[in-house]
């Protein structure tokens, strides 16, 4: 990968040099003048590049952010520079107010999800000097914006929660005889990529599907239980269960196979093939009954 | 106000599995957590869990080596504890699904880790935290256990008695940060903390934003003491730019360092002549820090980690992680070249002071996981035992503090009659408060205690006030200075090597830190989703624990686990087998000394030197 082919585009810059680092002119008026911050300017002016943001701002209790609005930000660039370290800097150094969750810094919490240049994107794993600038930073679409970046999950938590999501099985031995369920590495190779999901929602987010019927389950979810559904450790009646819960009407046969959720996923989850070989998981069971 | 029998603060690892063991035990339990629970830090945890699970292994020897890698600071009961519970408890994740990777007869795989003498480090990948922290959440959702995420625990309810030994904890007081909204959580039977580390603390950390220590803040400032706070591992191989963590299973599995002679330091130049890579983390820093202070670094930075000669399928098997963690954060490709690494800090072996039971020195308070100090660490941490005392010591202190017996704990907390009190060094700074500030951690009034749901009242009036005075404040100074100011004070002076001179100007900056933070102020006005407010009060516990690490860095002159000092580069076990404790009483630490408990049920661990 390479971390330093992007040349900042710099028509976009103003031209003043009070302006550097600072927010639109149109964020400028509604602060009331032209003020720069002399530290954040000075750090600013002290690096060669800068890389321009375009970010989504929206609160909905403070005057002149309840209209949605973007600001730019231009901030120094460092090699290795991800979107979150540039949303960061632009918080730390220039407006306070900037809201976006984020935690691990290294794709595994699955806070910042944001909608990057047009896609669904991890802001932690992705490089500032892989992006066309300016770069646009949004909320992720079909989400109700809470705050800036900030969208609420509740929706996406309450479908991860329709599908059962835990280990069923009557049949464990007793833990206290120290023995363990007997997987083959085969099977657990099987779950494996299911098993990363970091309920960020990048593909929730992507998906046509979801975007129309709010009672989609979605690519996460069906991803979800996919891994329990595969899993030789829960038994054939579990697994006959859960695949009831998959082939209801917003389940599995709602997805089209577009692939958009397989291409944003930040784990590389192929989800889209998960849901079709849980299709043809559901078209054999329902086979068996005939 | 929202009522439970047991209020659990932090939903990673501990707090989960809190949770669930005092749900067994028949309570009404709740998690306050500013974090969604899958969102927390124990999910970068890579290596592995240990467990003595094989014929051929035991826990006694699980137990000796973890005293070992302890330096002799551990203690007994607490070490011996994990040992014996780690095998049940891992078999029960196993048992809730967690997908752990397999050998060819299906049972559980364990491999190598540093310092142990057995390959008992149980795994999944190398995103072990991963899987335990979603398949504990998993059995969370199953259960139905309340979770109030998103809610930032700003204060515990304290009763205010002059000695911390007699008070008792009613509740928390948190803000929801989706609303601004400030609530009482009233906790009939006790109130577990479980808010993992403060690597905030330092500017090269492997842990997330999050990690801001506000449960070692907000106990310190309730009077329970906190522990060893001076013991901080620096993991050796965090990536330069990022500091994210690269697991030592890549050493587990034979990776190797070389410095930019080529040379493979740790056996060339005799760091660990018989472990090499495999030693114990404090040493393989130490050693990585000496090369590149003796020209041997490559850009006078890092030192290389290589793991090409395991070859793609073995890498792809086991540590394909590894592979994206290099690509995405540092740009390089681990199976065509070497990736750089330095140490980074990585955990807080110190904590909270709590004894067996997870119970602090204030009736009602618990602490579990990497807030709190039982101790099993002592001064170094081994590799794979941070997981195992999420689950062991976790579910101890939710079955306590259900109500569960577990018996009398023979750790002793608190000021008591087997301390000794810290005369010999002089601080340069008063540390603490010193009546700056009106955040104390107790009661406020001087009054009689009143009642449990009247003391959470009075703090919750408090905690509005103070909120209400940060976001009314016009200008000031922004809590990204301070914080960033206090990081590197901390890094500069604090990190793997220290000196008296050092670390007493850090104490000075920390000083300075806490007199710029009266002047702080909240830009943002908005009430929803303010992270400029929540990150201000995070950074005033920032600035307490860092103070504490220091004060322990400072007092503690001798050389023992992931603690070195200039002064005194020797263990000295004729006068430092005993805990560093730091009080916070009312705003002027106080430092005293508990001994180390080295007598376990069968044997006594006798000092012996930590070589590997």
């Amino acid at each position: 990968m390479s971390t330093q082919q992007a040349e900042p585009e710099t028509q976009e810059a103003p031209e003043d040099p009070e302006m550097k680092g600072a927010e639109s002119p149109a964020a400028e008026e509604q602060k009331g003048g032209g003020m720069v911050d002399d530290h954040a300017e000075k750090k600013a002016e002290l690096e060669g590049e800068t890389v321009h943001l375009k970010v989504f701002r929206y609160d909905p209790e403070v005057e002149g952010k309840q209209e949605p609005r973007f600001d730019d930000f231009h901030v120094p660039f460092e090699k290795g520079m991800t979107v979150l370290d540039s949303v960061m800097y632009a918080r730390d150094e220039y407006d306070s107010s900037l809201t976006f969750r984020h935690s691990c810094r290294q794709a595994v919490c699955g806070s910042d999800a944001f909608f990057v240049n047009g896609k669904q994107r991890l802001g932690c794993k992705t490089q500032i000097s892989d992006l066309e600038q300016p770069v646009r930073i949004e909320p992720l679409p079909h989400q109700e914006v809470v705050k800036d970046l900030v969208v609420d999950m509740d929706h996406f938590y309450d479908q991860m929660h329709t599908v059962e999501p835990y280990f069923q099985d009557e049949d464990t031995p007793p833990v206290d005889d120290l023995d363990e369920q007997r997987q083959s590495p085969e099977n657990r190779e099987k779950i494996k990529m299911s098993s990363r999901c970091i309920w960020c929602g990048a593909c929730m987010s992507s998906c046509n599907i979801a975007a129309g019927d709010n009672e989609y389950l979605g690519p996460a979810a069906i991803n979800k239980a996919y891994k329990f559904a595969m899993d030789d450790r829960e038994g054939e009646e579990i697994k006959e269960h859960r695949l009831r819960i998959l082939e209801q009407e917003h389940g599995v046969w709602r997805c089209q196979t577009q692939f958009s959720c397989t291409e944003v996923c930040p784990k590389d989850i192929p989800l889209t093939e998960h849901i079709q070989e849980l299709k043809r998981e559901a078209v054999k069971k329902n086979l068996k009954f005939w | 106000m929202y009522e439970h029998d047991v209020i659990v603060v932090g939903a990673g690892g501990a707090g989960l599995r809190a949770a669930i063991a005092a749900h067994e035990a028949g309570a009404d339990v709740a998690m306050v957590s500013k974090l969604h629970p899958v969102r927390s830090h124990t999910g970068a945890a890579e290596g592995g869990i240990n467990a003595a699970l094989q014929e051929g292994d035991d826990w006694e020897l699980h137990a000796y080596d973890t005293m070992k890698g302890s330096d002799y600071l551990g203690d007994a009961p607490a070490v011996e504890t994990l040992a014996q519970d780690a095998p049940e408890e891992t078999i029960n994740l196993e048992h809730w699904g967690m997908p752990f990777s397999r050998e060819e007869d299906g049972r559980v795989s364990q491999r190598p880790f540093g310092g142990l003498s057995y390959p008992r480090t149980t795994y999944a990948g190398a995103e072990t935290g991963h899987h335990l922290l979603h398949t504990m959440y998993e059995q969370v959702v199953k259960r139905g256990i309340q979770v109030y995420d998103e809610w930032y625990v700003m204060d515990l309810a304290t009763t205010n008695e002059s000695d911390p030994n007699d008070r008792e904890c009613h509740g928390v007081v948190a803000y929801d940060v989706q609303s601004g909204t400030i609530e009482g959580f009233k906790a009939d039977q006790g109130v577990v903390l479980a808010t993992g580390g403060p690597g905030q603390a330092f500017d090269h950390t492997t842990n997330a934003v999050s990690c801001t220590g506000d449960g070692h803040a907000m106990a310190y400032r309730a009077g329970a003491p906190l522990e060893d706070m001076e013991f901080i591992q620096f993991h050796p191989t965090s990536l330069p730019s990022t500091g994210v963590l690269i697991s030592e299973g890549v050493r587990g599995e034979g990776g190797i360092l070389y410095n930019n002679e080529g040379e493979r330091f740790m056996f060339e130049h005799g760091y660990a002549n018989n472990s090499g890579e495999l030693a114990s983390r404090d040493v393989v820093a130490r050693a990585e820090l000496t090369e590149v202070n003796e020209g041997r670094g490559v850009d006078d930075e890092y030192v290389h980690l290589d793991m090409r000669h395991l070859g793609e399928e073995r890498i792809m098997d086991r540590l394909e992680n590894i592979l994206h963690l290099a690509e995405d954060f540092e740009g390089v490709d681990g199976l065509v070249e070497p990736m750089p690494v330095k140490p980074g800090q990585h955990y807080a072996m110190g904590g909270i002071e709590v004894d067996e039971n997870g119970q602090t020195c204030v009736n009602g308070l618990y602490a579990a996981g990497e807030c709190a100090c039982v101790s099993v660490h002592g001064g170094n941490r081994l590799g794979g035992n941070a997981l195992p005392e999420l689950i062991v010591f976790g579910k101890r202190a939710g079955r306590h503090a259900a109500g569960d017996d577990l018996g009398e704990p023979e750790i002793r907390t608190g000021y008591g009659d087997d301390v000794e009190d810290e005369t010999e060094t002089e601080l340069p700074v008063q540390p603490g408060d010193a009546g700056l500030d009106t955040s104390g951690g107790v009661a406020a009034d001087g009054g009689v205690t009143a009642d449990a749901e009247g003391i959470l009242e009075r703090k919750v009036e408090t905690a509005r006030e103070r909120v209400d005075t940060l976001m009314d404040k016009e200008d000031g100074v922004q809590h990204a200075e301070i914080r960033a100011k206090l990081q590197k004070a901390m890094t500069d002076y604090v990190n793997v090597f220290r000196t008296e001179e050092g670390v007493k100007k850090a104490l000075e900056i920390i000083r300075e830190c806490r007199q710029e933070y009266q002047d702080v102020y909240v830009d943002d006005p908005s009430k929803t989703f303010n992270t400029d407010l929540q990150q201000t009060i995070e950074t005033r516990n920032l600035i307490d624990v860092a103070e504490t690490i220091a004060l322990g860095a400072l007092v503690r002159n001798e050389f023992r686990g992931a603690h070195w000092r200039q002064e005194n580069q020797i263990r000295d076990d004729e006068n430092w087998l005993k805990h560093t404790l730091i009080s916070w009483d009312d705003g002027e630490p106080s430092i005293f000394y508990r001994p180390v408990i080295l007598e376990g049920q069968n044997k006594t661990y006798e000092p012996k030197e930590r070589s590997y």
